[in-house]
């Protein structure tokens, strides 16, 4: 027994000399934006920056309609075919779960070649962006809302409700939303932290989003792109940690699985 | 008894039912299929819309099928070294019999890592192990070791390989630590009272069980790895050219000036994640007769 905890410590022991050291020396070259001492000289270049905020709100903006969209689209469609068609399920299922397939690089070749002219012409309206932003989140939020719902008994609360005179809508509503409060919560923050950063589509689509921003700093750049990657990861830990504390109430969570590159 | 209640459900509203669906499945295909779908039939037309092969035959070109070679080599070392390491953290904390305060330290760290990509990955990357970077600075004024005279590039297969490695290590923790977590301790235990060896136990046992959790991540991993943009594009500016970086500049339109070569491209991009996919459904089936 002695033995094998040893090697386990070895073993995390190693892995977090890989993890730390990247974020421990991003830091320390964040910290060199002015000659000859430890500054946060690039921080406030970043934060002084207009485009910074500028960018980073319009992220922002897209983040949040993809995650009220998509829970529009994604939230009814779970429960309906968790109550009346269950036989559909394996057919969502791997709707869903298509984006893993398509990489975001040719899903946006084909929503511009498919949107660019008339009668659909989207490419210049930020519907296509957030579109683009909910299929690719498909993935994770599927996951979630039907984990949650897994886990929740879905059909005996409904009946309990609807047999205490709750209207189906009303049964959704007040019964079935809150008890997969958690469950919501970490999509929405997953996908969250997947489109606030998300280059890709952006790029292509021509957007002043975020995440060009940042390509656009690392090239021209020394320091600078050295804070915000701090400033990212800080985002993205926030995210997490929020999500984490929130799930950890016993209901089924799902960790975060995640990345879209 | 699960189906007795559908059963009786579905009766009164079959045809009802399937309306409340239709808003996902015309979004799907708005937004997913149909867009795919006029991508991969335009691989095989001509400028003027015409049907044709030559896109196809144009992708065995030397300069494009490197491309594929170098995506496919990225996304498998960093599937397979991704997944080794992952499995050995994802064991130790499961397994380990570590203080539950790392465990969950190691958890929620994979949630953030796994999701630390793209271009603030790129930069963390460069500034480390870049020209300038501090490890290579460190190693050069403490050791008078010169990473980049000693044959190292970040902007090369290694570079992406450790790279990618960052958000793959902490993915393949993600998915397999559930199963690990599954497999009860007792059983070792049995295997041991009964004689068998470490060795013995994980080629009998723990490897069987774990097989298709296994196979599953890899395919994950790779596809992780071969779909991945922005973390190549901002690391390397294009320098080295990865299927995607190739269709990127496609879009943009300043390469090659012919769009439907670039559907292709796209095409051979989904159909290795399709053989991926073949490949691992596969060895599922053969892995669950094996079991049986």
């Amino acid at each position: 027994m002695r033995k094998r905890n040893f090697w386990s410590w070895l073993w995390v022991v190693l892995a977090f000399a890989y993890f730390l050291m990247p974020l421990i020396a991003t830091f320390l070259f964040s910290l060199r934006g002015k000659k000859g001492v430890l500054s946060f000289l690039a921080y406030r270049r970043v934060f002084e920056d207009p485009q910074f905020l500028s960018t980073f709100g319009f992220s922002l903006e897209m983040a949040i309609l993809t995650v009220i969209a998509g829970f529009l689209l994604m939230v009814p469609t779970t429960i309906w075919i968790e109550l009346k068609l269950p036989k559909l399920r394996p057919l969502i299922e791997a709707l869903s779960y298509l984006p893993f397939v398509i990489p975001p690089i040719v899903l946006v070749f084909g929503l511009i070649r498919m949107y660019s002219r008339p009668p659909f012409a989207l490419v210049s309206t930020p519907a296509l962006l957030v579109a683009g932003y909910i299929v690719i989140s498909f993935p994770y939020m599927y996951r979630s809302i039907s984990g949650g719902l897994q886990a929740i008994h879905l059909k005996t609360l409904m009946e309990a409700a609807q047999s205490l005179g709750a209207a189906w809508v009303t049964a959704v509503l007040r019964i079935v939303l809150p008890n997969i409060r958690s469950a919501l919560l970490s999509a929405a923050l997953l996908t969250f932290a997947i489109v606030i950063g998300e280059l890709t589509l952006a790029v292509m689509l021509a957007w002043p989003a975020f995440g060009p921003y940042m390509a656009l700093v690392g090239r021209d750049r020394a320091y600078e792109p050295a804070a915000l990657a701090i400033l990212s990861f800080l985002l993205t830990w926030l995210s997490v940690a929020v999500m984490h504390a929130v799930t950890r109430g016993g209901e089924r969570s799902d960790s975060g699985a995640g990345a879209v590159h | 008894m699960k189906n007795l209640i559908n059963g009786r459900a579905a009766k009164p509203l079959s045809s009802f039912a399937y309306v409340g669906v239709l808003p996902f499945l015309f979004f799907a295909f708005a937004f997913m299929l149909l867009p795919s779908g006029v991508l991969l039939l335009g691989a095989f037309q001509d400028a003027h819309g015409r049907f044709t092969f030559a896109n196809i035959v144009a992708l065995f070109d030397p300069s494009i099928l490197k491309s594929y070679a170098i995506s496919i080599q990225v996304s498998a070392a960093t599937a397979v070294g991704g997944a080794v390491a992952g499995f050995l953290l994802a064991h130790a904390i499961t397994m380990g019999r570590l203080p539950k305060a790392v465990r969950n330290f190691v958890v929620t760290f994979s949630g953030v890592a796994s999701n630390f990509a793209g271009v603030p990955l790129a930069f963390a990357f460069i500034s480390t192990f870049g020209r300038v970077g501090m490890v290579t600075f460190i190693l050069k004024q403490l050791f008078g070791i010169s990473l980049y005279d000693s044959g190292f590039n970040l902007y090369s297969f290694w570079g992406l390989t450790i790279t990618y490695i960052y958000f793959q290590i902490p993915l393949m923790v993600l998915i397999i630590s559930p199963t690990l977590e599954g497999m009860k301790r007792e059983w070792r235990e049995a295997a041991e009272n009964l004689g068998a060896g470490a060795f013995r136990y994980w080629l009998r046992i723990g490897l069987p069980i774990l097989l298709p959790s296994l196979l599953s991540s890899l395919v994950l991993l790779f596809g992780n790895a071969f779909g991945a943009y922005a973390t190549a594009y901002a690391l390397t500016g294009g320098l080295i050219n990865l299927v995607p970086i190739l269709i990127g500049a496609q879009i943009r339109g300043n390469v090659l000036y012919n769009p439907n070569l670039g559907y292709a491209l796209a095409l051979g991009m989904v159909a290795v994640m399709a053989v991926a996919l073949a490949a691992y459904v596969t060895m599922q089936r053969l892995t669950a007769r094996w079991m049986k």
